[in-house]
């Protein structure tokens, strides 16, 4: 068990060692001319016109509010789905409860237009 | 004597990511989208363009990194190697198939399924510190929809996994292979070892999750992150070289990470007659890959809105339901 996120451990580390591997290379082989011109961004070919990091839509916001919302209780079904099968009946009841409760909080996001993209 | 061992797993496993899936990957891609254009796809480069893969990431190599003037440099940098990596580290629970008289895989972790879907939401911050810290508004805008398209996909993936995690109780992956033994019925697209009607949930299940998989790997039909007619490439606009190299590695690695998931879940992972365990494992998994790249070149691109109501309005109903639905059929 321990033994495992050891692997984990050992595995993010040595990985990114893996991935920073190339970078190194073209570190050591790529030419490196620097002109202001080349380092602008790209703005279908005319001068960047301010910064990117501006306003955006406040939809992305609203998504990813009700995202965490059901993937934290979708997270509390795994333990549930395991088990399941010996608890039998009396789970499936609290899972149809669970589920029915889930089920309102959606349809009153849909209804108050939260899911809409306008 | 055990972080040895890891270590030397570490390198094979990436190795087999890199030929694997982001080499040989792009070269099926242009071949079979070649194929579906009537064209040859690559071909001047080794036996059949076999080797050109190999060619361009040798051009990569040479090519220079170009960090723009107002990004933000560390996150910058930081974006394609969280990539990549969580892409590896999903990889770590695919079991492979029996070889040498054990199942070839890095580790059985207890709850493999729930850390594989952690570390494909891993894949979708890098992506978004990749589009935000390049100060590039193609690339924010792709990084923003990536972020809303992945994690609206993100819960139907979860749900759709849920049949075979209740069918098998556990969230190892290599217990739920091993209790699809014995014949194609055991499948659990098929019902698993249970009554027949429990293959209705499983087909919905699967076809869920095929949908879902192909959201979260961001390929077309639901490509609006790098949608090549509007965002020029989306996220990764900015990057150039090997850093970008990363990038493609890390979403091919997932692609197939989530090919190799839908075989070990619904079709039975390494199970099947005659040939070994591994071939058998391989060929589901290439057939499953075959199928994001045909529907790649069948579906137009969705638009935002389509993209989030399928989701949100279709498909988590949709999962609810066959959670639902499974339960009822297994009490």
């Amino acid at each position: 068990m321990r033994l495992d996120w050891l692997y984990v451990a050992v595995f993010a580390v040595v990985g990114t060692v893996m991935a920073a591997l190339p970078l190194a290379i073209v570190w050591l082989l790529a030419p490196r001319v620097d002109l202001p011109q080349k380092r602008m961004t790209y703005e279908s070919g005319v001068v960047p016109f301010g910064q990117a990091w501006a306003q955006f839509n406040i939809r992305y916001y609203l998504f990813a509010l009700i995202f965490v919302l059901f993937e934290v209780e979708v997270i509390y079904l795994f333990p549930w789905a395991v088990i399941f099968r010996q608890l039998g009946a009396v789970a499936f009841v609290e899972a149809v409860l669970f589920i029915v409760i889930l089920g309102v909080g959606l349809l009153y996001a849909w209804r108050k237009g939260a899911l809409e993209w306008v | 004597m055990e972080i040895l061992k890891a270590i030397v797993e570490t390198i094979l496993l990436f190795t087999f990511l890199a030929v694997v899936t982001a080499m040989l990957g792009v070269y099926l891609e242009r071949k079979i989208s070649g194929w579906i254009q009537s064209r040859l796809g690559p071909k001047h480069v080794g036996p059949q363009g076999l080797l050109q893969t190999i060619a361009d990431t040798v051009k990569l190599l040479q090519k220079e990194h170009i960090t723009p003037l107002n990004a933000d440099v560390p996150t910058f940098n930081v974006a394609p190697i969280l990539v990549a990596v969580a892409g590896l580290l999903a990889w770590m629970i695919i079991p492979f198939g029996p070889a040498f008289g054990r199942i070839i895989m890095v580790r059985d972790i207890n709850i493999g399924l729930l850390f594989f879907l952690a570390m494909a939401s891993l894949i979708v911050i890098g992506i978004l510190l990749g589009g935000w810290a390049s100060n590039n508004k193609y690339a924010l805008l792709g990084g923003f929809r990536s972020a809303s398209q992945m994690i609206s996909y993100e819960i139907p993936l979860a749900l759709a996994l849920m049949v075979p995690i209740m069918m098998a109780g556990t969230l190892s992956t290599r217990a739920i292979v091993e209790a699809q033994g014995g014949s194609i019925r055991n499948w659990y697209i098929f019902g698993g070892p249970y009554e027949w009607y429990l293959a209705i949930p499983g087909v919905i299940a699967f076809a869920v999750f095929i949908i879902a998989a192909t959201a979260e790997t961001n390929r077309i039909p639901f490509d609006l992150p790098e949608a090549e007619s509007e965002l020029v490439a989306g996220y990764f606009s900015e990057y150039t070289g090997m850093r970008f190299a990363l990038f493609q590695l890390g979403e091919y690695a997932e692609a197939f990470g989530m090919s190799a998931l839908a075989a070990v879940l619904f079709l039975g992972g390494w199970h099947g007659p005659v040939l070994p365990g591994i071939v058998w494992f391989l060929i589901k998994m290439f057939a499953l890959v075959f199928l994001l790249m045909w529907a790649r070149w069948t579906y137009p691109r969705l638009r935002l809105d389509q993209l989030l109501n399928l989701s949100w309005k279709g498909l988590v109903p949709l999962g609810f339901l066959l959670v639902l639905v499974t339960g009822w059929m297994l009490v």
